[in-house]
Order: C-alpha cells, then sequence, then structure tokens
C-alpha cells in the first residue's frame, strides 16, 4: 500500500481507530514521568521554585508554535493537493493550537509577575505570541463564517501561510529586539545553557505534551471526517426528500 | 500572593484549559456519533456502506 493510501478518510479512520489508545497512553505515562521528575527536580539558583512553571510554560510555547506548523503544512495540502485530510487535519488543529497557545500566555504571565514584576509587557515574544492566538482564533472565525466549506477552506489556508510570517518572528524575536522575554536556552547552536538536572524533566514534559496534542489532534480529525459524513448525509436525505 | 500560589495557579490554569479541551473534543465526537447513527436508523447510509440488493 503506497504512504499515501493511508491519508484516505476512511483509511485514516481504520488506522488511526487502532493507534489512538496507543498514542493518548503514551501521551499519559511520558507526562506523569516529566512531570515527576518536575517536582524532583532541584530549585533554580535564582528563580527557587518558581522554576517549576517552565515544565509546563515552554512545552506550551513549543506545541503553539508546532500546531501552526502543522497547518501550514496542511495548507498546503489544502491549496496545492486538494487533498481532503489536508483540509480536516488543517480545521481540527486549531482549536487545539489556540488552546495550547492561550495556556503559554497564562502560565507566562504567572511566572512573569513573581520573576519580572509584571504579568504582561508588550515586547516582542509576548506581543508575537499573542499575534499566534489571534491567528488561530481569526482562522477559526474565518471558517465559522463562510458558509461553503470548500472556499472556507481555501480562505483559511491561505490565510494560515500569511500568517506563517509570525512563526520566525516569534521563535527570533528574542534575539532581533531587546526584550524582557529571556533568550533561548535550549535550542541554541552552542547547546543548552540548562542544567541537566532540569533539562531532562523539560524534555520528557514536552514529549509528553507532543503526544498528548497529537493524540488529541487524531481524535479531532476523526471527528470531523465524522461530521463531514453527517452533512453529506443529511443533504443527500433532504435532497431525495425534495425528489 | 507567594510564589507558591503562582505555581499552583499555573497548573490549575493548564489542567482546567486541557480538561476543558477534551470534554469538549469528546462530547463533539459523541454529537457526531449519534448523529450519524440516527441517519442510519433512518435509512440513510453512505453509497459505499449500501448492501447490493
Amino acid at each position: 500500500m503506497a504512504f499515501i493510501d493511508l491519508a484516505n478518510p476512511t483509511r485514516f479512520l481504520a488506522w488511526s481507530a487502532r493507534i489512538l489508545p496507543w498514542l493518548a497512553g503514551a501521551a499519559v505515562a511520558v507526562l506523569a514521568l516529566g512531570l515527576g521528575l518536575a517536582f524532583s527536580a532541584p530549585a533554580d539558583y535564582q528563580q527557587g521554585e518558581t522554576v517549576r512553571i517552565m515544565y509546563i510554560h515552554v512545552p506550551f510555547a513549543w506545541l503553539s508554535m508546532f500546531g501552526y506548523s502543522m497547518m501550514a503544512a496542511s495548507a498546503l495540502g489544502i491549496l496545492v493537493w486538494r487533498h481532503p485530510l489536508a483540509d480536516v487535519a488543517h480545521k481540527a488543529a486549531a482549536p487545539i493550537g489556540a488552546t495550547f497557545t492561550f495556556l503559554c500566555l497564562v502560565t507566562g504571565a504567572l511566572w512573569g509577575r513573581p520573576m519580572w514584576g509584571t504579568y504582561w509587557v508588550w515586547d516582542a515574544r509576548l506581543t508575537s505570541v499573542l499575534v499566534l492566538l489571534l491567528l488561530y482564533l481569526g482562522l477559526m472565525a474565518l471558517r465559522a463564517a463562510v458558509d461553503d466549506p470548500s472556499r472556507a477552506g481555501r480562505a483559511a489556508a491561505v490565510l494560515t501561510l500569511v500568517g506563517a510570517i509570525n512563526l520566525p518572528i516569534v521563535k527570533f524575536s528574542v534575539d532581533w529586539w531587546n526584550t524582557l522575554h529571556q533568550p533561548a536556552s535550549v535550542f541554541r547552536m552552542d547547546g543548552p545553557t540548562i542544567d541537566p538536572s532540569m533539562l531532562w524533566p523539560l524534555l520528557l514534559c514536552a514529549g509528553g505534551f507532543m503526544l498528548l496534542f497529537l493524540a488529541l489532534h487524531m481524535f479531532a480529525m476523526r471527528t470531523e471526517i465524522l461530521r463531514r459524513r453527517v452533512e453529506a448525509l443529511e443533504a443527500r436525505a433532504a435532497a431525495e426528500a425534495l425528489a | 500572593m507567594t510564589h507558591a500560589s503562582f505555581i499552583i495557579a499555573a497548573y490549575g490554569v493548564a489542567a482546567a484549559g486541557l480538561s476543558a479541551l477534551i470534554g469538549w473534543l469528546v462530547l463533539d465526537n459523541r454529537a457526531q456519533k449519534r448523529a450519524l447513527a440516527d441517519l442510519e436508523a433512518r435509512g440513510v447510509r453512505r453509497r459505499s456502506d449500501r448492501r447490493p440488493s
């Protein structure tokens, strides 16, 4: 079977039903291990116990960008190949990405208040992540506002690709501008600056949240396929009733 | 607020937000499954699901 055959909606429903329980179980196990290690890791010499917020805030931040990157790849699938599963993947990712971005902003504010003395500043990193949240919400609103699902999908795909310019701005904002937010401490050319006793729990938490994101996305995609079948059947039933 | 309360608030918001998302996804999935089952009970089926008569 060719790899592309797995992207057939009916085949997707079949193979995702087998994978989803394992994916969800792995997410719970890795998250439990990661959070367990996060609370047994040493406190930071400067931030004290407040550093515990890092183990959820940083994964939310990474996954807010990962979710949008997935949507940008799906947008290409919609516009270039017009693949129905790309449209399903794009639509299903938006509320999950928006939730992770919202949680990134809120946990960041709750970490910022004791460390910076403020919940919010209009610096480049915080503002560009807020723009990312608004992009997610705008894409959801756009789909809800256009009646024709095919036109809505294409319009949302174009907006997604335009909005993808925000991803490098989020990532490099701390290097390009003078921000209150600290620069990258994990993904750096010269290696992580964070101590291994904190790095490993952080990577495990990030892995657990990544598995959770993928499981939720797969589940939401399955629901979206069912929704489209329901809408198609309702339309056919209505047409047959009129005939 | 003490530092502990900021940590508890952050984890609480994360748990509440993720629970709300998961709850909404599960309810939406159940609603679509129910709607599909109702249509099938009325005899409205996908062409690929119809048995040859």
